[in-house]
């Protein structure tokens, strides 16, 4: 009758073939191989930004999705989980607002050629 | 627990799910409910921790000193840019995959395996806190201070320690939990429902699983700081 319990509960793990885990962690290989790339051959511009971000937004899919079981979970934990860093995206366009802002002002204020102050897009 | 009853899915899934009796999170138990909403919370911080990166750097009127430059290393008279970094992302990752494995293994009941990738896993954790230390001291010793650095931007020092600080932080306490509970794995702790020290109750082997879903974190907030930091 225990063994059935405990057999029972064990219901609830995650339980998925290992070759699942060694074929994410062999893209997972591939894709930091392919963002460190990026950096090896000096990519340059928004080329070099939107890379960064995808392989970024891969592994980090991955590793979310297989290793941490996501993929499995009922859609009530997902969204729990997974929504409310979204909100941080506002966060981080109210932040590019304020730092341009704050970027402006020490130029205006400190009285140099803006020209020569390093801009991300150069 | 283990019920047979077939839940709805999809919105459907999600109403009843959250409106029923007890339980919202269906299938999760308290303690991976619990480890997930610390996640979450952490998830915040680390998010704080790069938004504060961020705005520093597009507001400051200095140019930003060169991560590729900066993190080079001199192997064998070349000049390999971010080596390093580069390869504590590959420790980390493997660290990632023996951890998927011991939860497996773990499930299987199998104690022996969980315990040794368990272990394995620590070792690589703790390799990774090692090169993070040699990074920090090679920077130290190269000028690199909260307030100022030879290269550019006096930020670049204040975020670089916060956030490779803090990550190094959570990948030490990550070393220290694997091995407490590789220990309790290796005991058969979770076959003879043996009584927690702390908490006097009997433990199940759901806790490599819980303990995996912060390291994969670690995992995780690494592949941000390393897209954002290092790469950008």
């Amino acid at each position: 009758m225990a063994q059935a319990a405990t057999a029972e509960t064990h219901v609830e793990g995650q339980q998925h073939p290992i070759m699942l885990y060694l074929v994410v962690w062999g893209l997972l290989f591939v894709l930091s191989t392919c963002s460190y790339l990026v950096d090896y051959f000096s990519l340059q511009g928004y080329l070099r930004w939107s890379l960064i971000l995808a392989f970024m937004i891969l592994k980090a899919g991955l590793i979310v999705a297989v290793f941490m079981h996501m993929a499995w979970e009922r859609l009530a934990l997902i969204y729990a989980i997974l929504l409310p860093p979204v909100l941080v995206l506002l966060f981080v366009g109210i932040m590019v607002l304020e730092s341009d802002y704050t970027f402006f002002t020490r130029v205006l204020f400190f009285g140099a050629d803006p020209s020569h102050f390093y801009s991300p897009a150069k | 627990m283990g019920e047979a009853i077939t839940r709805p899915s999809g919105w459907r899934g999600i109403a009843a799910d959250l409106s029923s009796d007890q339980r919202a999170f269906k299938n999760v138990s308290w303690g991976k409910g619990m480890m997930w909403i610390f996640l979450l919370s952490d998830t915040f911080i680390f998010s704080c921790f790069l938004l504060s990166y961020m705005t520093v750097r597009m507001s400051t009127t200095v140019p930003w000193p060169n991560p590729s430059e900066v993190f080079a290393l001199t192997i064998g008279g070349t000049k390999v840019p971010l080596i390093l970094i580069a390869i504590m992302t590959f420790i980390l990752i493997s660290s990632s995959g023996t951890m998927a494995m011991a939860v497996n293994y773990g499930y299987r009941r199998d104690r022996v395996k969980a315990a040794a990738l368990m272990l394995l896993t620590a070792a690589f954790g703790a390799t990774f806190v090692g090169m993070q230390a040699f990074e920090w001291t090679k920077l130290i010793m190269e000028g690199v201070r909260p307030w100022g650095n030879p290269w550019g931007a006096d930020q670049f020092g204040s975020t670089f320690f916060m956030i490779t600080g803090f990550h190094g932080t959570h990948v030490t306490i990550g070393v220290i939990f694997l091995i407490i509970i590789a220990r309790k794995v290796w005991r058969g702790d979770f076959d003879s429902e043996r009584r927690g020290f702390f908490t006097s109750r009997k433990g199940n082997y759901e806790i490599v699983e819980i303990t995996g879903l912060y390291w994969h974190f670690v995992d995780l907030v690494w592949v941000f700081i390393f897209a954002f930091f290092y790469l950008w």
